[in-house]
């Protein structure tokens, strides 16, 4: 791994009552599917993050679980109706254990 | 009756012997059985329904490495009826599952977006499950041009 992991999320910093606010999420990271074969023939050994988290408030709210089959620093967006102000909790979890956490906070007014 | 070999030919049997080297030590590729065995492993043998997924991938991606998809499976989203969960399989990569997504009535509306990598030509199937579980089905077929895994 040549650098840490470092996480970019973009969420709207305030938002309307039902409101839908897309938050788009971005990791970089390897992704090391444990397909590849180095210069001397041994299969690089798979490093992906497996797990990626999104909480409001401590309750959760979308998950997505990755397969070797997600690009290199994986992108991901999805969508969440606006209700109460508060934080955004994201986690993405690696292969070695490791969990990179973002928090993002949001009102809504 | 010519026994000479000529050069273009052994070029050319050079070049399939080593194609071929290079293709036989690779994992076995996923196929159709092998999303369809993932979908039974999820789901049994339960009826899958055709429509409310929108399923959407390139036609043609010009590189395996980084393609865009985008699902989103028609839903009211609210806490009696929504859409559990959505799997993404495709069936000419080394490993059939691409994306597992879990959503919940917060999210307001069941779509997603990430990048994937494909080592071929393949088609991309998308399941959903809904909270009341019904299951409904898509499939796309992106042709790719550069492969994505392990070239």
């Amino acid at each position: 791994m040549a650098t840490q992991p470092t996480p970019r999320v973009r969420v709207p910093a305030q938002a309307k009552p039902g409101e839908m606010i897309e938050i788009k999420t971005l990791i970089s990271h390897e992704m090391e599917s444990g397909q590849r074969k180095d210069s001397a023939g041994k299969i690089i050994p798979r490093k992906i993050i497996n797990k990626f988290t999104a909480q409001f408030n401590g309750k959760t709210v979308f998950e997505a679980d990755w397969n070797p089959a997600i690009s290199a620093n994986p992108y991901q967006s999805f969508f969440y109706k606006a209700a109460e102000s508060g934080e955004f909790t994201f986690s993405w979890k690696d292969d070695d254990g490791s969990d990179y956490v973002s928090k993002n906070k949001l009102t809504v007014a | 009756m010519n026994f000479t070999t000529s050069r273009r030919e052994t070029l050319g049997l050079a070049a399939a012997a080593g194609l071929a080297a290079l293709l036989a030590p690779r994992m076995s590729i996923a196929d159709e059985p092998a999303v369809a065995a993932e979908i039974k492993k999820l789901y049994g043998d339960k009826k899958m329904d055709a429509g409310k997924i929108k399923l959407d991938v390139p036609e043609i991606a010009e590189n395996g490495l980084v393609v865009p998809v985008n699902i989103e499976v028609e839903s009211p989203m609210t806490d009696t009826d929504y859409v559990k969960a959505v799997h993404v399989f495709a069936d000419g990569n080394p490993l059939p599952g691409i994306v597992t997504y879990r959503f919940t009535p917060a999210c307001g509306k069941a779509s997603a977006s990430t990048r994937m990598r494909l080592a071929q030509t393949q088609n991309i199937v998308c399941v959903a499950e809904m909270s009341n579980g019904n299951l409904h089905m898509a499939k796309a077929n992106v042709k790719v041009t550069i492969g994505g895994c392990g070239g």
